[in-house]
């Protein structure tokens, strides 16, 4: 072996270098320089003590795709990487992996302290698998540690906030949160959609798990579903809270993963036993997606964070614009969870709400040409959306408040189109709004666009 | 913490709250040299109960070619291979000796290690820097607080099948 190579052994890569490189060395059977898409259900075995090897989880081996790929493999070890985790797994969603990450963690009778500032789906999937599954949850106002800490409860197993809150922009004090989640010997989940790693990694301020849903700005183009769990490997789950990965595993011959695997035993147990179980694994086409995605996750965040912060100035000096709740915008008071945890830009999702409520709205949204109307973000291309008519459809008054939503907001998923056509196109829009109103134009129910999201 | 030193347990912090600086016994270069070099690894306390996380480091470190001699007094045999009560009862030359017992076991092997093998490398949470300093006086290169398979997986293996985070970044094929 030359000495250059023993120099990348321990060379610390930079971030863009790591985007592009990280889990995907050249293919060493056929040289392939990208990733190749392993469409394959199952892997022959070598022999059959291989086999055993495989299914004892003794040596490091494909057997069926529903619990590891090659392709997907790839994309894991990319974001693990670039979140500063020791590992991931990858989920048919962000939800999937959302849900993946509760079922290995929690038992019946656990308790989760929550924020209420968490994405609609994330609301209705918690109250839902609260009901479900035997755990309880109390949602607390995220922007004030404290409440996090009167939240304790003995039962207390899982703390889960979010880097910027969807939509209302709340930035979590990770390392406040994660210090008192420590305190009672559990670990912080943080959803990091919003931020990605290029802005902001979780782990590196305390949290012990990371989840994202790749759908948005990893993968980018907004052509896959997609979600991956990312660990820190510091989490002690030896603690005696949580025998379900600590305690020796029927599904394994007694094996205890924690004992056995240390750094690894959170993973392996959501990989082997959760993904294993629930199904919901990534498919090798989107994870190659997802992993071209992130190859220009860098560049594309320094666009989306710049046009983002441009167009929310534009909005905060029109007379149409009620608020504008970026949390970069100078006097924010978030500015100095920013300043310390989002110095490359507080991302690219952002609301407003215009005068008018929500018949403005409607107007605004109607007389838009460049930004696409969907219950998506983090695209390349820019986006709005109204969430009371669409993605927290499911939350009543009181839950939307609790998310920072009022009848009128606009949320908009700021692409990285030039800024000034997109400017252009949202004067339109403004302008259209405050026009003296005529009669054919009430506004949407919401009925043509139930969507779950 | 579980009494079972287990393959890839993060190392207990010091009674006196210091830190040591684990990184000389952890440089990428030599460990890559060692587990590319070795062929006879010989795993001090190496359990026969298959569930053992020793057990799994020597179970893989066979299955992938190296020559395994347990060590361990209250066996006769494991992994096919005939038990040592001790290192200096090993009857073969030996390339690294792995460790997967209390620190405080640490200076006798290092001591038994002198003319037997070329490196000892000490599990994870199996930190004794003293008795590392001693090694190397004896030129024998020392790996601490590290697992034998995760690196051999890591820089050799297929840690990265499973989403794992191997660091290895290059645009070499192999």
């Amino acid at each position: 072996m030359s000495e250059k190579e023993v120099g990348a052994e321990t060379r610390e890569f930079g971030f863009a270098t790591r985007a592009v490189h990280a889990g995907a060395r050249p293919e060493p059977t056929t040289g392939a320089r990208a990733t190749p898409i392993f469409q394959t259900t199952s892997y022959v075995f070598e022999d059959p003590e291989a086999a055993a090897a495989y299914f004892n989880l003794q040596e490091y081996g494909n057997t069926y795709s529903r619990i590891m790929n090659p392709t997907v493999a790839a994309f894991e070890e990319r974001i693990a990487n670039l979140e500063g985790g020791v590992g991931a797994v990858a989920f048919a969603s962000g939800l999937a992996a959302q849900a993946g990450a509760f079922f290995t963690a929690l038992q019946p009778g656990d308790h989760v302290v929550a924020s209420r500032a968490l994405y609609g789906g994330t609301l209705t999937q918690i109250k839902h698998l609260e009901r479900k599954l035997g755990f309880r949850v109390t949602f607390v106002d995220p922007d004030d540690p404290g409440h996090w800490r009167e939240a304790v409860r003995p039962e207390t197993r899982l703390f889960f906030g979010e880097t910027i809150g969807n939509p209302g922009g709340n930035v979590l004090d990770i390392e406040s949160v994660a210090e008192i989640a420590h305190r009672q010997g559990v670990p912080l989940m943080v959803d990091s959609t919003f931020a990605t790693p290029y802005l902001c990694r979780p782990l590196e301020w305390g949290a012990d798990i990371v989840v994202h849903s790749t759908t948005k700005f990893i993968g980018g183009h907004g052509n896959s579903i997609g979600g991956v769990v990312v660990e820190s490997g510091r989490f002690p789950w030896d603690n005696g809270k949580f025998p379900g990965i600590a305690d020796p595993s029927p599904a394994y011959h007694g094996l205890a993963f924690q004992a056995t695997f240390g750094e690894y035993g959170f993973l392996m147990k959501l990989r082997a036993e959760t993904l294993r179980d629930l199904g919901a694994c990534m498919s090798p086409f989107n994870a190659f997606l997802f992993g071209l995605g992130a190859e220009t996750l860098p560049l594309r965040m320094e666009r989306h964070t710049a046009n983002a912060l441009e167009i929310a100035t534009f909005l905060t000096g029109r007379p149409e614009v009620e608020t504008v709740a970026h949390p970069g915008l100078p006097g924010s008071r978030y500015a100095p969870l920013v300043a310390k945890y989002l110095p490359r830009g507080a991302g690219s999702v952002f609301s407003f709400d215009l005068k008018g409520g929500r018949r403005a709205g409607a107007r605004f949204i109607r007389e838009l040409n460049l930004f696409s109307h969907l219950a998506n973000v983090g695209d390349a291309k820019s986006l709005v959306i109204h969430p009371a008519s669409t993605t927290h459809r499911q939350l009543d008054d009181e839950e939307l408040r609790g998310a920072g939503i009022s009848p009128g907001t606009i949320r908009l998923s700021v692409g990285i189109e030039d800024p000034r056509d997109l400017i252009w196109d949202l004067t339109r829009g403004l302008e259209a709004a405050a026009a003296p109103g005529s009669e054919d134009d009430e506004a949407p129910t919401g009925e043509a666009m139930a969507c779950p999201l | 913490m579980s009494s079972v030193i287990a393959c890839e347990l993060p190392p207990p912090l010091p009674a006196d709250g210091s830190e040591p600086d684990l990184r000389q016994y952890q440089d990428a270069g030599t460990i890559r040299r060692l587990l590319t070099s070795a062929r006879t690894v010989a795993v001090v306390g190496l359990s026969p109960k298959e569930l053992r996380a020793s057990y799994f480091v020597g179970f893989y470190l066979q299955r992938n070619g190296y020559r395994v001699v347990p060590v361990n007094p209250r066996e006769q045999e494991i992994l096919g291979e005939t038990c040592y009560p001790s290192v200096a009862a090993i009857e073969e030359p030996v390339d690294i000796v792995n460790v997967f017992r209390a620190p405080a076991a640490v200076p006798g092997i290092v001591e038994e290690c002198a003319g037997r093998a070329k490196a000892i490398w000490l599990q994870y949470g199996v930190i004794h820097p003293e008795a590392a300093e001693r090694a190397r006086a004896l030129g024998i290169e020392v790996i601490m607080d590290r697992c034998m398979k995760v690196e051999h997986a890591r820089h050799l293996g297929r840690l990265h099948w499973l989403g794992f985070t191997t660091r290895r970044i290059t645009a070499r094929r192999g």
